[in-house]
């Protein structure tokens, strides 16, 4: 069934007063019930996924108790979202956000993830070099736990390996 | 573009229930967030500027080159649909619920198949996501993936050396991937084990939701199972994680389906002969006790009970008998009563064109 007042969306707030013993529904989605701010159910929970990331945020962010909509802390130059804004919303404007919020947005991160670091899929076009740092990392991780257990000769062949990756991606190639 | 096949007919790949285990692991999805680097988050968007990466995506998605990747795919402006048919994209899970809040600005792109569905401006530019019968992840994640690269050609990402793809919400940063998996667990639910089974899986960065996503009930007693981490494991990591915790509690709800068939026969078996009473002879049926009984008939079929009715209709039926799709059918808005009536109607006209259920005693 869908909202009797604005027809688009699912109704999911269902109402039966009973006025005088004369019983009357009706059907609401919750963006138009809080608009009608039917008595009693002023209040929502507020428990989804964004606000609770703006809770997360509180500690770092929100310490100095700047309100959510106001331009407060850092700015993003690209899309001029500041961090107050980001703390409210739990969204952020573009991707340049990232790096201008980075010291907030990696104790955010940790605590969501419990890591800062990104090891899945890197595009091809974009992630040419990216892939070979990858590789080389993932290989020198290799030599050294090589190297610890004394096995010098699989280190030999993992060192290899590495400079010639080193190589490509000096020559910038694609490996 | 064949879109009136999308809202018009309740059949998706999906609901063919031909994939494994599809008994009980209803359907496999994967989903990964990407975003055009330098242009600003979707919630930020104007009008126009929406439309702008519409169309930029629409180029992506029609480059030759990247054809063989994509495939056939048909682009729906969601606000070429009625509300009652952009519903039932959402009923059918081609598209997400967020995609109908401004709808002016969002657009989806559908596979012939309706296995892929791309996202335009849902909480990120794209979100890409394949959804498969039965326990199918690897082969959703592969389609997923193979897509993606397709798109890349073309397209600009935002992506980051050190955090991955870089995503509205950083919930989802890093690999931009909720792998997610749609299980009937009736069975644990009669012998009240369901509880158990969900701490285990919180304990293991796993979340349980109900049919709809976020905050939805399990109606039907189908629940979703999905990663949350995103940032510091790989995609195979998240999704073989996934797979083996979903073989675990496949196991669990066959042992517990076979306890109960074992133990408490007659109960079990009154219990599915009458839900099948029901929908096939009521003449008023809400959604809550329709979903309950096609639960109790799903369960039915499945300790092969029941024969002569497939799991592949019950899928459907749990699409059709939801009010945008009733509505969309009978061509009319409808109150409570009505869509309660017609619901009946709906489901008594489907059991007609099906044989008579026999006993497998």
């Amino acid at each position: 069934m869908f909202c009797e007042k604005c027809k688009q969306r699912p109704a999911t707030v269902h109402i039966t007063e009973i006025i005088n013993g004369q019983k009357q529904e009706t059907h609401l989605c919750e963006i138009c019930a809080k608009e009608v701010k039917i008595q009693g159910f002023g209040f929502f929970p507020q428990m989804n996924l964004n606000k609770f990331m703006a809770g997360l945020l509180d500690g770092d962010f929100n310490s100095g108790g700047y309100s959510q909509t106001s331009t407060t802390g850092k700015v993003c130059e690209k899309c001029g979202v500041s961090e107050g804004q980001f703390a409210g919303k739990g969204l952020l404007g573009c991707s340049e956000c990232y790096p201008c919020f980075e010291e907030k947005m990696l104790p955010l991160l940790r605590r969501i993830h419990g890591n800062t670091r990104h090891v899945g899929k890197i595009p091809e076009r974009k992630g040419g070099r990216a892939r070979l740092v990858k590789e080389i990392e993932v290989n020198k991780r290799q030599l050294k736990e090589a190297v610890s257990r004394e096995e010098f000769e699989i280190a030999a062949q993992l060192r290899d390996k590495i400079r010639l990756l080193e190589k490509n991606l000096e020559e910038g190639g694609e490996g | 573009m064949p879109i009136d096949g999308k809202v018009s007919s309740a059949n998706s790949r999906w609901m063919n229930s031909d994939g494994p285990d599809a008994g009980i692991v209803v359907s496999s999805r994967i989903r990964i967030a990407r975003n055009l680097a330098g242009v600003p988050f979707p919630h930020l968007l104007e009008q126009e500027q929406s439309i702008e990466v519409i169309d930029k995506i629409r180029e992506a998605l029609e480059n030759k080159e990247a054809a063989d990747n994509i495939g056939n795919m048909s682009l729906i402006l969601m606000n070429d649909l009625s509300p009652f048919e952009r519903q039932i994209l959402v009923d059918k899970h081609l598209i997400s619920q967020e995609l109908l809040n401004n709808f002016q600005s969002k657009a989806a792109a559908i596979r012939d198949d309706e296995a892929v569905t791309i996202m335009i401006n849902e909480e990120d530019h794209l979100r890409i996501q394949c959804l498969l019968s039965g326990q199918c992840l690897k082969e959703a994640w592969k389609v997923t993936d193979n897509i993606d690269d397709g798109l890349e050609k073309t397209l600009d990402y935002a992506f980051s050396e050190k955090l991955g793809y870089l995503t509205s919400c950083p919930t989802n940063t890093g690999t931009g991937l909720r792998a997610s998996v749609m299980l009937h667990l009736t069975g644990l639910k009669i012998i009240s084990q369901l509880s158990g089974v969900f701490d285990a899986i919180s304990k293991l960065g796993l979340t349980v939701r109900g049919l709809y996503g976020e905050g939805t009930e399990a109606l039907g007693d189908l629940f979703q199972i999905s990663n949350q981490i995103t940032l510091g494991q790989s995609e195979e990591e998240i999704i073989s994680n996934l797979i083996s915790i979903t073989r675990q509690i496949l196991a669990q709800e066959q042992e517990a389906r076979q306890v109960l068939y074992r133990e408490r026969r007659e109960i079990v078996e009154d219990r599915v002969y009458r839900a099948y009473g029901i929908l096939k002879c009521a003449r008023i049926l809400t959604l809550d006790e329709a979903m309950r009984l096609l639960s109790d008939l799903r369960l039915g079929i499945g300790l092969k009970i029941i024969s002569g009715v497939q799991d592949k209709l019950i899928n459907e039926l749990m699409v059709k008998i939801k009010p945008a799709f009733l509505i969309k059918i009978t061509g009319q808005d409808m109150s409570k009563r009505g869509l309660d009536i017609a619901r009946a109607d709906l489901i008594r006209k489907e059991f007609e064109n099906k044989s008579s259920a026999k006993g497998s005693e």
